[in-house]
Parts: C-alpha cells; structure tokens; sequence
C-alpha cells in the first residue's frame, strides 16, 4: 500500500493541481520545483481547468495488474486547453468518440483499488464533453 | 421547523452514470420471461464509479452553479448507503475534490434512503444559525441488491448535491421543513453484509406511506398550504407506484409530480432518489413556484420541505449541467456487463 505516495498526489489527482512559474508564467502539470522553461524554482500551485483534446490515443487490452476489471479501455495523450499534455485513461467513451482533436473533461474515478482491504485510488479520467 | 435567517438552495447539481439495464433483462436471467410492465431502466455504475465519484460529480456541478470560492464552505455532508469505505469518510474525498479543505466539517450520513435529506436540515441549521456563510448537502448511492431480489429490477446509481446559503443569494428559499421518524424496521443491511433485506409488502403502508403522508401533512398544516398551493411535489421514489401513490392520497395532482418520478428511467437511487427530483423539479421550475420536497429512509422516516424559487433561477441555470442531459446519455448493457460493472464476476 502505497498511503504517502498517494496522498502526496492527490491534490493532482483530484483537482489537477500543477504549477505556474512566476517568471515566464508557464503551467506544468504534475506539480514542478524548477520550470522547464526558464529555470525559475519560484512557482506556486495552478489549478488547470480540466478541459482539453485528444492529443493521441490507444486501446489497452492486456492491462497493468490491478486494472484487468477496467478492460478494454482507452489510454491517452490529453493537451489541455493551458498548454500541458498529460497521459491519462478515458472512461464512458465509445470509439467513435475516441479520436484525435476530440474534445474532454475532466472526471473523477477510481484508478485502483489495492485488493478488497487496501486504499481506493480516485484520480482523473477524461471523458467526452456532455452534450448540450 | 425553519431558521429565523432566511436560508435557501444557491446551487445544485445532480450525476447518472450513463450505463443502463432493463428491467426485461433482469426478468430473462432469473425468471426466464423477459416480461415487460412498461419501459423501465435503471442506471448502472460504471466500472471506475462508485458513491464517491458520483458524489464528486454531483458537488462539482453545484459547485459550478453556485459559482462560489469552495474555501467558504463550512460543510461537506454526504447521505450513502453504499459507502465505499467502511471507515473513512466520503465526504472527505468529496470535499478534497473540489477544493474546500481543510476548514469544513465533512461528514456521511446514514439513515437508508433519507441521509442527504437530513444533511440538508442539519445545512438549512448551519447557514440559519450564521455559523456558516454555505454548506454543502447531498445524497448518491450505488444501490445494492441481492441478485434475483425483486429489488434488483429498480436498485439503481446516481446522486445530487445542494449548496445552502444566504436567502438573498437563493435560487429556492426555504419556507419550512418537518420530520416525522418512528422505530420501524422495514429494510435494513446488517453490518459486513453486502445486499440489504426487506419486509415486501410491509416496506409499503406502515413504512413508505405512513411516514410521508404524516410529514408532508405536518409541513402544510405548519405553513397553513394545502396541495393546491405547490407547483411541484417530489417524493422519494423507490419504484415508480409509489410517489404517484402517496401525491394522490395526499391530493397532488399526477401532473405536478410525474414528471419528477425518474426511477424508470435510472432506477431507485436510494439516497439520491428524492434529491434528483428535486434537482430536476428546480431545473424547470418558474420563479415564484413552490415546491415540495419529501423523502423517505427506512427504519424509518420522511423529512418534508418547501421551497419558493426565486428570480435568481434564471441566471444560475446557465451554470448549471440539467438532470436530462445525464437522462439523455445512455448507453445499454445486458446482464453480463451488468454483473461485470457491479463487481458480481471478478477477473483473476
């Protein structure tokens, strides 16, 4: 059980918090020490908005031990509208959905849980926008 | 029951996983019929969601209406049966998610399918008493039910979450609230057990109507109303018979409270059933129209409230996510999937 790599993420796993260099003013997402751009280490929290687009995206069918109850599911690059791309799952998406330049938002799910007994992981999921 | 400050909803938000199974279905595996009274549906969890991540949804879509800094939320208060810990909260995780930590009170709460009503008395209190400026109420469940059980046609998912605050800032103000609770064991869960028991037809007329018709007569006798006077009435809803029952008996017109019946569509969400009617009620109600609001949890008793919308409705719509979107996006699984998604059939 992994209790303090956990909740040490979990400002990014649940609000997608990461970081904003207040120097040159760029967003990183996970959470940075040191921009990537300039090199500051003065940066504070930023929260990202959670919307985004498919950067890439594939379909895992032979998954990591503690995902097997979630396959077949969608594994992606999403750019999110601040500029960072991150890697993450997509949930109640169907193929058609599931292309390039499509458009998501950010949910909340469980990513795993550690057996019957263990920790519940929530984390973020991206899913395709509600239609109006 | 009602607080000298004048305290109303400032935002709401409601969840329906997109998942669904027909009544038909659950008919053909274990009665071999796939009989069917009328369209009926009931939403299915995911296999990443549970209460939480429903409950998170849901507070997330308040959160959006209310359009409020999440750090003036002196609550996060959550009713569930379906708990996904044991021990440790829910609404810790709700709350965390949606960025109102650390100075809240966060807490579960249980009474079978009424918690969420009985957080939002315990929220209308908070906010009247000016201990807190917002608090945050809400019901979801990812209800339970042996499979095979007549429960398992309805045992729906889904939830819905309230914001509480100043009457000025309302979409609805409250007018007045009433509980009536008695000790009668109709439906219950036994501690380690998965699926809840129940009394069949004795979950009827002691329980589920006695204790409706005795809050919601309390409510019109205090405010001096009577059913003319209300817009919309919402009951809890652990099948579609029962509310229309209950509002006719009470003497609600079917019109007033039909459309707010959703449990063909998504199931008997437990704690969230009422509260998504609600929600729904609010998101095509008028200013100036009264709403009744009335839950039911067994073991047993109903909370009853009235609510008088108000001008702000139009504008906080516009932040908000309707109940028919989440009604309108569906996508059918059989038996099987239904069985996969709800943990009954496990990978190696």
């Amino acid at each position: 059980m992994h209790f303090a790599r956990s909740w040490r993420q979990q400002a990014a796993n649940l609000r997608l918090v990461g970081s904003q260099c207040t120097s040159c003013k760029k967003i990183s997402f996970p959470e940075r020490i040191r921009c990537t751009q300039c090199g500051s280490t003065e940066l504070k929290d930023h929260r990202l908005s959670g919307r985004g687009t498919i950067f890439t995206v594939t379909r895992v069918f032979e998954a990591p031990r503690g995902f097997g109850s979630q396959v077949p599911y969608f594994a992606a690059l999403v750019e999110l509208e601040e500029g960072p791309i991150i890697c993450a799952m997509l949930t109640d998406v169907d193929q058609k959905d599931a292309s390039v330049g499509d458009k998501v938002t950010m949910v909340t799910r469980r990513i795993i849980a550690h057996g019957d007994d263990g920790p519940i992981i929530y984390a973020y999921k991206f899913t395709p926008e509600l239609e109006g | 029951m009602k607080p000298t400050r004048a305290v109303g909803v400032i935002g709401y938000g409601g969840y329906i996983p997109r998942y669904r199974i027909d009544a038909a279905e659950v008919d053909r595996v274990w009665r071999g019929s796939g009989r069917k009274e009328g369209q009926s549906f009931k939403a299915v969890p995911g296999p990443d969601e549970d209460t939480t991540t429903i409950a998170i949804q849901a507070a997330r879509n308040a959160m959006d209406m209310a359009s409020i800094d999440p750090n003036e939320l002196r609550a996060v208060w959550f009713g569930t049966e379906s708990k996904p810990y044991a021990v440790k909260p829910t609404s810790t995780i709700v709350a965390d998610a949606i960025g109102a930590l650390p100075h809240a009170n966060a807490a579960d709460w249980e009474f079978a399918c009424k918690p969420g009503t009985e957080a939002m008395q315990a929220a209308i209190g908070m906010v009247g008493s000016e201990m807190a400026r917002y608090a945050m109420c809400g019901g979801a469940d990812t209800a339970q039910a042996k499979p095979g059980d007549v429960l398992e046609y309805t045992t729906g998912a889904g939830g819905a979450a309230f914001i509480l605050g100043p009457g000025q800032e309302s979409v609805a103000v409250l007018q007045a609230s009433t509980s009536y609770v008695t000790n009668t064991t109709d439906f219950f869960r036994r501690e380690g057990q998965e699926y809840p028991n129940h009394g069949q037809r004795f979950t009827g007329e002691p329980a589920y109507f006695h204790h409706i018709r005795s809050s919601v007569t309390q409510l019109m006798e205090d405010i001096g109303a009577g059913p003319g006077d209300f817009t919309f009435a919402v009951f809890h809803q652990p099948n579609s018979q029962f509310p229309l029952r209950v509002a006719a008996e009470l003497g609600f017109a079917r019109d007033r409270v039909e459309p707010f019946v959703l449990t063909n569509m998504v199931g008997n969400t437990y704690s969230g059933a009422a509260m998504l009617g609600f929600a729904k009620a609010l998101d095509i109600a008028s200013p100036g129209d009264r709403i009744l609001l009335a839950s039911y949890g067994s073991g047993a008793g109903s909370d009853a409230f009235s609510y008088e919308v108000t001008d702000n409705i139009i504008e906080a719509r516009k932040r908000g996510v309707p109940i028919e979107r989440y009604l309108r996006r569906t996508k059918s699984v059989d038996y099987a999937m239904y069985a996969r998604y709800r943990g009954k059939l496990r990978p190696n």
